[in-house]
């Protein structure tokens, strides 16, 4: 497949889905994002933002023999049933729950094993799996099980897991959801070193704020607000609109003068 | 429950664990065709699941608790194979990393708990289900009733292995009364707790229930003058396939051969007696021979009463029999393929929503 | 069953393991797995009258519990699951066929009192044998045993999901534990048991449900079907060597043990 340089790292076409019992999720969504971007996808419970990702990868959507329509290209690849093998190495996709993506009995197990999956063996396999545990500082933890980590460990290790897979496209599902500060501090670092496109679903704003330039927001099955994040968060009404909130004593317009974090 | 080292000989445990290792081979290959690559990942978390249930204490009054066994319960749930496997791995989990249940013993373990519990539980659970009406809660007392007769059924293979393999001579019927009396109790138990947990899950996701796979929904549907009528829903599988699956040409073959063998050939058949009759013969006992019920019909002795030519006698009784065996057959065919399926013209699959 | 494990604090899925540095620790795990079940596989053999042997087995295994460095209690604590079947071996006496023998006031069965013994033995030492497998061997460690012992890949899967998660699923039932008695509810007669079955249902669908989820991670780091293959050290023909001092000791026991039955049975014309 070949892709011009200038294909951006997700194009999304018309996008819209209904689940097998009748109810519609997405109703045409519309996202192009650049290699290097790290984009925040804000937006209230229910609006369809999990459902959303899963087509990014092909999990639901014409390649899973879904009730979809439209497009979703990956760096220029068409997102379907031949492609799909290749579109789950370049995509890599965190879930919320970490547990969920720890199902092998050691930290290293579980991060060799997509790479693993996609003919990586031998010494190669053990330097890319050193690599992406450094990245997350999480080196020291390589031969340890899962549940003898902490929730904030686990998190940084599912990061890990799909680093190894050497992804062109990043999507975290809710990063930051049930950290103590201090973890969450120590995950924002990590993130803003990655120098790999990043699509991030958040209820966190302020991290939203902090790494993320642009937002869109996703309501009802559709993008209603597509920007700079710093806009978007200083539009009271728009934030109302979408159920929306800033936690209290957060203040973007303080934030805008500062200097902002950029991918790549 | 568990049978520990020592209580079976060495012979018997190496056979039952033979015969377990065939069967959860064979399981494993079932399950695997079934859902390939998403087995084990369901299997394991719910080999977890019924580790976990184990250890709920159940109390059942005077400061006594019961515990499930939950053979049946993971038939219910997963289907026969999958539960087969569930159990073994919670019984091999349990002897390996917390020495229970012995490890020599653990053939026996899994033939007992994992094979004939699962086996017994989904085999009566399934004819209660037949015979109930067919919404996702009837699997529950079907369950129940599976996991009532289950536990004796295992003890009773237990009183079984240890006539053949036990160290100790016992009176045996006694050791078959204390351990089927005991295990009807705890029968009990299992089954009031598997009933409820099979209700429950399919009261949020009847889907999650294999026994409940039989069960359809009503749906409401209204027609444009307003008016309401429930049906029940329908799924693909139901759909027979549109040519069955012994081709009309092979009926028709084997319809004529059976005609032709039973109204021509047999008129030549011996009228020597038959293997029974001659030993009746030679030690004297045919006399003791009773007429049947129907002696006197106008069938009887594979004949037509009215018609003197042996043969055309011999030849219209024949084809009668076979019209009439075949016709029964189809009716019975008919029958069971109705009670499978309430509506033998499936009804509307999609209703259209109007949102 | 028995008694549902309360492991109190400590996560269930590392089973017994008890982390030590010794030679015992150290053996592959599949070695440690052979070893064992031939051991019991000899014990379980031996004749019940040759009371001498048993005791052998013993004084052989109880060095082995030293060499391990576990401590007695801990595993005079795990042996407390025996408990049923002794109740069964108490019994036997009084109800088994055979000649009979006075003890004290009572009469019982010489044969049954044998068999008691019999069990007794057996069982013990098949408990302490699985307690030292346990307590030296991390789970992990044991799937990859059973992995190199050619048990089929997706039943190792399977295993090797089912410990990864038994903490996960025993914590949420202990969640709705408590959230349930903090509404007051605490299950002491036989009418809460619905209750409890709908927790119970409750936590089968959770339990399914995750299941799904771990599945799409799966496939998302691109699971095509081909389960992975746990990575170990080589295990040599020294490690085979070294965990076969058990069973080996064992069998000359047993040996001895045989003839000596034989002998006595020629020696008594039976």
């Amino acid at each position: 497949m070949a892709e011009s340089p200038a294909d951006p790292a997700l194009r999304v076409s018309g996008l819209a889905f209904a689940y097998p019992d009748g109810h519609q999720a997405l109703f045409g969504i519309d996202l192009s994002v650049d290699a290097g971007e790290r984009v925040a996808v804000l937006g209230p419970n229910g609006a369809g933002k999990t459902t959303f990702l899963l087509h990014l990868n092909g999990i639901l959507g014409t390649a899973a023999g879904s009730d979809s329509v439209g497009e979703v290209r990956i760096g220029g690849t068409l997102v379907e049933r031949r492609t799909v093998a290749d579109i789950r190495r370049r995509v890599g996709f965190v879930f919320q729950d970490p547990d969920d993506q720890l199902f092998m009995p050691t930290v290293r197990d579980d991060v060799a094993f997509g790479p693993a999956n996609f003919g990586l063996r031998g010494d190669e396999l053990d330097a890319r799996v050193d690599e992406a545990l450094a990245a997350v500082d999480m080196s020291k933890f390589a031969d340890r099980a899962p549940h003898h980590l902490s929730f904030g460990q686990r998190r940084r290790v599912a990061i890990a897991t799909v680093l190894a897979t050497d992804c062109d496209l990043l999507v975290l599902d809710e990063p930051t959801s049930n950290l103590d500060p201090q973890s969450r501090r120590e995950l924002i670092a990590i993130v803003e070193a990655l120098p790999v496109t990043t699509l991030v679903v958040t209820h966190d704003l302020p991290f939203a704020m902090r790494l993320c330039p642009r937002s869109v927001i996703l309501d009802g099955g559709r993008i209603v607000a597509d920007g700079v994040t710093g806009d978007l968060l200083t539009d009271p009404a728009l934030l109302a609109r979408h159920r929306l909130e800033l936690p209290e004593g957060f203040d973007p317009e303080r934030l805008r003068s500062a200097p902002r974090v950029q991918a790549g | 429950m568990h049978v520990p080292d020592g209580f079976l000989n060495v012979s018997t445990s190496i056979a039952t664990g033979v015969v377990s290792i065939g069967v959860v081979g064979y399981a494993l290959r079932r399950v695997r065709a079934e859902m390939t690559e998403a087995a084990a990942p369901l299997a394991g978390l719910t080999a977890a699941f019924v580790f976990a249930v184990q250890m709920l204490n159940f109390p059942v009054g005077i400061g006594t608790s019961g515990h499930l066994m939950g053979g049946a319960l993971a038939a219910a749930l997963v289907g026969p194979w999958m539960a087969v496997i569930v159990v073994a791995v919670v019984l091999a989990v349990q002897a390996l990393l917390f020495a229970d249940g012995g490890i020599t013993a653990l053939g026996s373990n899994v033939l007992l708990i994992g094979i004939v519990t699962v086996a017994v539980g989904y085999a009566v659970s399934r004819l209660v289900v037949a015979a109930l009406p067919r919404r996702a809660l009837s699997a529950a007392p079907a369950a129940a009733i599976g996991a009532l007769i289950s536990v004796p059924a295992a003890a009773l293979v237990f009183v079984g292995l240890y006539a053949v393999g036990g160290a100790t001579e016992l009176p045996l019927d006694r050791l078959a009364q204390y351990m089927l009396g005991w295990h009807t109790l705890i029968g009990v138990g299992e089954a009031v707790i598997t009933g409820l947990t099979v209700a429950a899950v399919a009261a949020t996701r009847p889907d999650l229930v294999h026994l409940a796979r039989g069960a359809r929904r009503t749906l409401v549907v209204t027609a444009p003058d307003g008016t309401t009528s429930t049906v029940t829903s329908s799924r693909s599988e139901d759909v027979r396939p549109a040519t069955p699956r012994v081709g009309r040409r092979t009926a028709a073959i084997a319809l004529v051969v059976s005609l032709a063998l039973a109204g021509i050939v047999s008129g030549f058949a011996s009228a020597n007696p038959d293997g029974l009759e001659y030993v009746a013969e030679s030690l004297g006992f045919i006399d003791e021979a009773q007429d049947s019920a129907v002696a006197g019909g106008p069938l009887s002795d594979y004949g037509l009463r009215g018609i003197d030519n042996p043969y055309l006698s011999t030849g219209l009784a024949g084809v009668i029999g076979v019209l009439v065996v075949v016709g029964l057959g189809i009716l019975i065919a008919r029958l069971s393929l109705r009670a499978s399926d309430p509506d033998p013209d499936p009804e509307v699959e999609r209703i259209d929503s109007s949102v | 069953m028995g008694a549902g494990h309360s492991h109190g604090t400590g996560s269930v899925s590392d089973g017994l393991f008890v982390h030590r540095h010794t030679v015992v620790h150290r053996l592959p795990a599949e070695t440690k797995l052979v070893s064992l079940v031939v051991f019991v596989l000899v014990v379980v053999s031996t004749p019940r009258e040759q009371v001498w042997a048993f005791g052998a087995f013993a004084v052989v295994l109880a060095v082995v519990v030293a060499l391990a460095r576990l401590r007695p209690g801990l595993v005079l604590r795990r042996m407390v699951i025996e408990v049923p079947f002794l109740v069964f071996a108490l019994l036997l006496p009084f109800v088994a066929l055979g000649e009979r023998i006075d003890l004290g006031p009572v009469s019982v069965s010489a044969p049954g009192l044998l068999g008691a013994f019999n069990i007794v033995a057996k069982g013990t030492l098949g408990v302490v044998a699985a307690i030292v497998l346990s307590a030296t061997t991390r789970p992990r460690d044991l799937v990859l045993g059973l992995q190199r012992l050619r048990v089929p890949t997706l039943l190792v899967t399977i295993i090797s999901f089912m410990i990864r998660y038994l903490d996960v699923i025993v914590d949420d039932m202990r969640r709705m534990r408590v959230a349930r008695e903090a509404r007051g509810f605490e299950a002491r007669h036989i009418g809460h048991i619905p209750v409890l079955a709908r927790s119970a249902g409750a936590l089968f669908v959770r339990s399914y449900e995750r299941g799904e989820r771990v599945y799409l991670a799966m496939v998302s780091r691109g699971f095509n079907g081909a389960l992975p293959m746990l990575r170990a050290r080589v295990t040599v023909a020294a490690d085979w060597a070294g965990a076969a001092v058990l069973p080996a000791t064992a069998g000359v026991i047993a040996v001895v043990a045989h003839s000596l039955g034989d002998l006595t049975a020629v020696t008594l014309g039976s």
